[in-house]
């Protein structure tokens, strides 16, 4: 379905109407893209005159081309960086956060495999490298693959700091290069651990951490670990379509579309 | 009238063909300008003799080791599967093979190396990965070898062609010759048709070997991307292409793990440079043994 309607999506755009006469370019993080994507679509069946395109990349792809020039919005799964803040300031670039959605990162694993829920300790051993095998986790004897992201992904960076705690993830991690790669490695892999946002968990098991499920109750209550706001940037507060955009992906409707996800509304 | 029209077309092409070199400048000048942070501040036996790479990390960790091993690790399997398929394939389309059987193989061929590399990788990720996965009982399909797989069949059709012309420059007397001689077919192919086309099919050989090293799609899709050293041929690895593209984006312009990256693709440039020098010497020498050369 989701596919059906990205292709929609794609397809509305190549067939863009000649009187668009806004246009807005999204680009960033692959784990805001999906709440962005189908927002954006029913706020330009609303609104004929404003073409929105929206790509991924990750996180800090979107906001090094918000700072170059190169995109209206930078979708972010992570709070910007200092050092991103001031190549910013040397460009004139302001960049402006506005929240679109809730997120928790959720550890998963294939759907064969009997384990259901780690400690926060065994999710940092597991990603460093220090346990190396599901048998000392309460699992089946099997050796663990980690899956991770690649360096460019906010989760990666979201992940390090609320999982990891600053310490260096193993390097026999497999870095993939979008949240969908990674379900698909861990669906067909069956001693696969990853990480993906909660609007990708048709395919994998969602481990629950500590006992907690990542649930929209738990995460709005903040007792699941790994949960974070996700942002997009703008440079200065958004004008013109881009607020008005903004704005109805922040209201009832747009924060429903987002739950529609498995996104978790704010509003 | 016509001396003109022929001088001006004449500048006109010499001007388009410089083009290609005045690019090929540019882009060195552009690897070579990039990487001198990197070269400047840090540490070039660090660079080229540790296997850690952690740009992200605090301090950031910049060796390469790994990762060149990773290329030729790869590099080096595909060719192994690479090379005996497909010259045995041209000795076949080009000695053996009836007209009809030609005519049927050879578009089939030539529509393999027509097709974009990320068809190989999805085709690689979807069905070669879980297959080597569940008969080698790995614990992931995508790996080193997988990738050394599926670079092969892209390499395949590239050694094909350049091996039958090799092939094609072996004078027809050196066969009749051989055949005068009541040398049978095996024979002629085996002693003479093969060696006085040798040094043409390691040229093919070569130019594959920097096609593989120089793919990147694929093994961004399949090799697996850990950074660790391989353990096996199966391990899950990251060449120095799939580091190059899937952390350009991220890196801070002039930032130091910008201009690291832009090294790892000046090395990559140089290898594949002295993979083609090779190539056209070994060619050059071929030619001049057969009474070609100019």
């Amino acid at each position: 379905m989701k596919k059906l309607l990205s292709l929609l999506l794609l397809a509305t755009f190549t067939v863009a109407p000649a009187f668009a006469n806004e246009r807005i370019v999204a680009e960033g993080s692959t784990t805001v893209l999906p709440v962005m994507q189908r927002t954006a679509e029913v706020f330009m069946n609303q609104n004929p005159g404003v073409n929105i395109s929206i790509r991924g990349g990750g996180s800090g792809v979107g906001i090094n081309s918000l700072i170059g020039g190169r995109n209206d919005i930078a979708m972010s799964s992570r709070a910007i960086r200092d050092s991103e803040l001031r190549t910013a300031a040397e460009r004139g670039v302001n960049p402006r956060a506005t929240m679109v959605a809730l997120d928790a990162i959720a550890v998963v694993v294939n759907n064969n495999n009997p384990v259901n829920n780690l400690t926060q300790q065994q999710v940092t051993d597991i990603f460093t490298g220090r346990i190396t095998n599901w048998s000392e986790v309460g699992g089946e004897s099997r050796a663990i693959v980690v899956i991770s992201r690649d360096t460019a992904s906010g989760s990666f960076e979201t992940f390090n700091e609320l999982a990891l705690r600053g310490q260096r993830q193993s390097r026999r991690a497999m870095m993939q290069a979008s949240n969908q790669s990674v379900a698909q490695v861990v669906s067909t892999t069956p001693g696969a651990i990853g990480y993906v946002g909660l609007g990708y968990l048709d395919r994998v098991k969602a481990l629950s951490i500590d006992g907690i499920a990542p649930t929209a109750e738990n995460v709005l209550n903040g007792a699941f670990p790994y949960a974070r706001p996700l942002f997009v940037y703008t440079n200065g507060a958004p004008t013109g379509a881009a607020q008005r955009f903004l704005n109805f992906v922040q209201s009832a409707a747009g924060q429903r579309l987002a739950a529609s996800l498995g996104y978790v509304p704010f509003n | 009238m016509n001396s003109f029209k022929e001088r001006a077309f004449k500048y006109v092409f010499c001007v388009l063909a410089y083009c290609s070199l005045l690019f090929l400048l540019g882009i060195v000048l552009t690897l070579v300008f990039n990487s001198l942070q990197a070269i400047l501040n840090i540490n070039q036996l660090q660079f080229f003799f540790s296997d850690d790479w952690a740009p992200y990390f605090y301090p950031p960790i910049f060796g390469t080791l790994q990762l060149v091993i990773s290329s030729f690790m790869v590099g080096a399997m595909a060719c192994l599967i690479a090379v005996p398929i497909a010259v045995c394939t041209a000795l076949f389309l080009f000695e053996l093979a009836s007209p009809r059987a030609r005519a049927f193989l050879k578009p089939f061929i030539e529509i393999l190396a027509g097709l974009p590399s990320i068809i190989f990788g999805f085709f690689a990720m979807v069905v070669i990965a879980p297959w080597l996965q569940r008969t080698f009982d790995l614990p992931s399909g995508l790996g080193a070898f997988t990738a050394a797989f599926t670079l092969a069949f892209l390499a395949i059709p590239q050694i094909v062609s350049i091996t039958e012309d090799a092939l094609s420059f072996v004078p027809k007397s050196f066969k009749e010759a051989s055949f005068a001689l009541g040398a049978n077919r095996w024979q002629t192919l085996s002693k003479v048709i093969i060696p006085a086309a040798g040094s043409g099919i390691s040229t093919a050989i070569i130019l594959g070997a920097s096609r593989v090293i120089g793919e990147t799609m694929v093994v961004v899709m399949v090799a697996g991307g850990a950074t660790a050293l391989p353990e096996s041929i199966f391990s899950p690895v990251r060449p120095m292409t799939a580091t190059i593209a899937s952390e350009m984006g991220e890196a801070a312009h002039g930032s130091l793990h910008f201009s690291a990256l832009f090294e790892i693709g000046l090395m990559l440039f140089v290898i594949t440079l002295i993979l083609n020098l090779l190539a056209t010497r070994i060619s050059k020498k071929f030619r001049l043994k057969l009474g070609h050369g100019r």
